[in-house]
């Protein structure tokens, strides 16, 4: 995988106040992004506005589209013509995406979609499309989802879901949300030569060599320029290594199998995980996104209590993170599955625990963050 | 056997694709020479090129060309163009549509693509209806045609694209009929030429669906005549009576203007405060 550093231009190095969607907006400019196109939608706006601002200044196009559907559907193109390519919406916008990401995820494009996550048809924090984010297209494919909980993560995700568009040519969800996206908080920006960037692999192959769609296993196949002679078909449709659309059941077998294994089978590449207080603890709080912040307070009030509880946070909640949740399960007696829905990831969580543990779903989708209270009464109930 | 002749624009197309899956008598074959035709009179090479089809009949022209190509999913074709005319503006993209694809589904993004005068090339393939799907009524089927979504008859005005691209800002814009060979590859040369939105309308024949459903006869022939008696030309228009003219579609070159193109919504000058 080619890496290099950002370049020092796009980066603003240095300790800010920052708007989450602008950290947003800046860690895309420090990942090379040059192509964004956005349709207008509350709470995601300020990524729009700010990158109508910020691409005209480092060489990148700006596109506002008609309908998220242009939004989603130029990324191709662009992407397909070298661009590193963003969009951002909210939940309703999502998904409309969804027929463009299908497209996406079968011709293996490079992209970065950010979501910020609202209720439905408001503009209050929930994480309740946390499926959605992951299920929301048809045909089989895997989904990269990468959920930020502050703005310094929001900068930072945005970074590595760049890299993981480029290495592994699959569409990456930024599962950004309410809560953080228009928050101010403090935000460093590292020097570009801190920050590691990966370009997606070219082909060295002449054109009579190279075949667009060929790949082992669990791997992307390589890139080629459009419009250089390459001659490929990027197709939705089934296809074989030579990009032919191909209806042979051998064809959907091979195509299907590799879009997904490059994910699944490096899952354990993909996936990050962070311990707090997890080494002595009894209980554990399984989170992830701006759930993650009221679950650290209720860490330290459990504590006082003396519940020793510790949070393990995921930084993505596809593909799922599945050892490092099971590996938790083996070492307490219960996990509290926080999370602001009725009840939807709890289930992957208390599938990857494989019983090892009891799970207790934790939920709440009123509009707002859970309280430390709130996830504190659970706890209590829990223990008895 | 030895004097089998290759036809000279075969260079032109993936020959492991052939032969095509067109009905017989489908004007879309008709469309692909007059196309390849143009190229080879402008000596462009289509390698060099992008080509796009949505989904439809019309869709699958470009597959058996051998080019980069986006292929497969319904009336997003001036989608993806405008990604990639903004990130490689000087690579020429040409967009094979059907009327479904076009401006059914497709509709906005072709009024907006228009709008924004994009430097591309869209072929529109008009069969009067969804052929690939068995023959229903598209915004282009004139009135009254029984299709098989009107067996009653068609309820509904008819499109009339070409009028429609221009009020939304298209700059280059002719309809012609598969009957009209020469002119079909003259205007789709303009196009390629030209420098902004093109929109070149052809009428084609369906005999499959449009021909069996709404006009009773499967003969391509057939259908071409129907074709022809239910379109004229501008040059001819003013020998032509208001009453003649009715229900007809006037086939010729409408409109080519100059205009800046599409370069994103937002464009430094170089002259801003920074």
């Amino acid at each position: 995988m080619p890496k290099k550093k950002a370049s020092k231009e796009r980066v603003l190095s240095g300790v800010h106040f920052m708007l989450g969607n602008y950290a947003t907006v800046e860690g895309a400019i420090s990942a090379g992004c040059n192509y964004f196109a956005g349709y207008p939608i509350t709470p995601a706006n300020e990524i729009s506005e700010r990158m109508s601002q910020r691409l005209p200044q480092v060489g990148g196009k700006f596109v506002q589209g008609e309908d998220e559907l242009c939004s989603v559907f130029s990324l191709a193109g662009a992407a397909l013509a070298g661009g590193k390519v963003m969009t951002a919406t909210a939940s309703a916008g999502y998904n409309y995406m969804q027929e463009g990401l299908g497209y996406c995820y079968a011709i293996e494009a490079p992209m970065v979609i950010v979501d910020v996550q609202r209720t439905r048809g408001d503009n209050f924090a929930s994480q309740a499309d946390v499926y959605q984010m992951r299920y929301g297209a048809s045909g089989d494919y895997e989904a990269i989802v990468v959920c930020p909980s502050s703005v310094q993560e929001l900068y930072d995700y945005t970074i590595w879901a760049f890299n993981l568009a480029e290495e592994y040519r699959n569409p990456v969800i930024v599962m950004s949300e309410t809560t953080i996206a228009l928050m101010r908080e403090r935000l460093d920006i590292p020097t570009a030569d801190k920050i590691e960037l990966y370009d997606r692999r070219y082909t060295k192959k002449t054109p009579d060599e190279y075949h667009p769609f060929e790949a082992l296993a669990n791997q992307c196949p390589e890139a080629a320029p459009i419009g250089e002679g390459y001659h490929t078909i990027y197709s939705l449709n089934p296809h074989d290594e030579y990009g032919n659309i191909d209806w042979d059941p051998i064809v959907f077998d091979n195509l299907y199998k590799r879009v997904t294994g490059k994910i699944t089978e490096n899952a354990d590449k993909i996936c990050r995980t962070e311990s707090y207080m997890m080494d002595d603890a009894d209980y554990a709080i399984v989170t992830y996104g701006s759930e993650f912040r009221p679950s650290i307070d209720a860490v330290e009030t459990a504590r006082k209590e003396g519940i020793k509880l510790g949070v393990l946070k995921l930084c993505n909640v596809w593909p799922v993170p599945e050892n490092a949740i099971c590996e938790v399960a083996g070492n307490v007696k219960k996990i509290f599955s926080v999370e602001m829905n009725l009840g939807k990831y709890v289930r992957e969580i208390e599938r990857a625990s494989k019983n090892k543990c009891e799970v207790v779903s934790v939920t709440k989708n009123r509009g707002f963050v859970h309280t430390t209270d709130e996830i504190m009464t659970e706890i209590r109930k829990g223990v008895l | 056997m030895a004097d089998i002749k290759i036809n000279p624009r075969r260079k032109y197309l993936r020959p492991e694709k052939l032969p095509h899956f067109f009905c017989s008598g489908c004007g879309c074959g008709q469309v692909l020479n007059y196309y390849t035709q143009a190229l080879e009179e402008l000596d462009m090479d289509p390698e060099k090129m992008v080509h796009i089809g949505g989904v439809g009949c019309t869709a699958r022209i470009p597959v058996y060309i051998k080019t980069d190509m986006l292929h497969g999913v319904h009336g997003r074709t001036l989608a993806w163009a405008t990604g990639i005319k903004m990130m490689k503006p000087d690579l020429p993209v040409v967009i094979f549509a059907g009327d479904g694809d076009l401006v059914s589904i497709g509709g906005n993004h072709m009024i907006q693509a228009a709008r924004r005068n994009l430097d591309v090339t869209v072929v529109m393939v008009d069969n009067m209806n969804f052929a690939m799907t068995g023959g229903q009524v598209a915004p282009t089927t004139p009135e009254e045609s029984v299709t098989m979504t009107t067996p009653y008859g068609s309820a509904e005005p008819r499109f009339d694209t070409c009028r429609l691209a221009i009020a939304a800002g298209a700059t280059h814009v002719e309809r012609w009929t598969t009957a009209d060979r020469v002119q079909c590859k003259d205007a789709m040369k303009r196009a390629l030429q030209h420098k902004g939105f093109s929109l070149i309308e052809i009428v084609s024949q369906c005999p499959t669906h449009y021909g069996r459903y709404a006009l009773g006869t499967g003969d391509p022939q057939k259908v071409i005549d129907w074709i022809k008696d239910h379109t004229y030309k501008l040059t001819t228009a003013d020998s032509i009576s208001e009453e003649e003219k009715s229900g007809k579609l006037p086939c010729g070159e409408f409109y080519r203007v100059s205009r800046p193109i599409y370069q994103g919504t937002t464009v430094m000058s170089g002259k801003e405060d920074k």
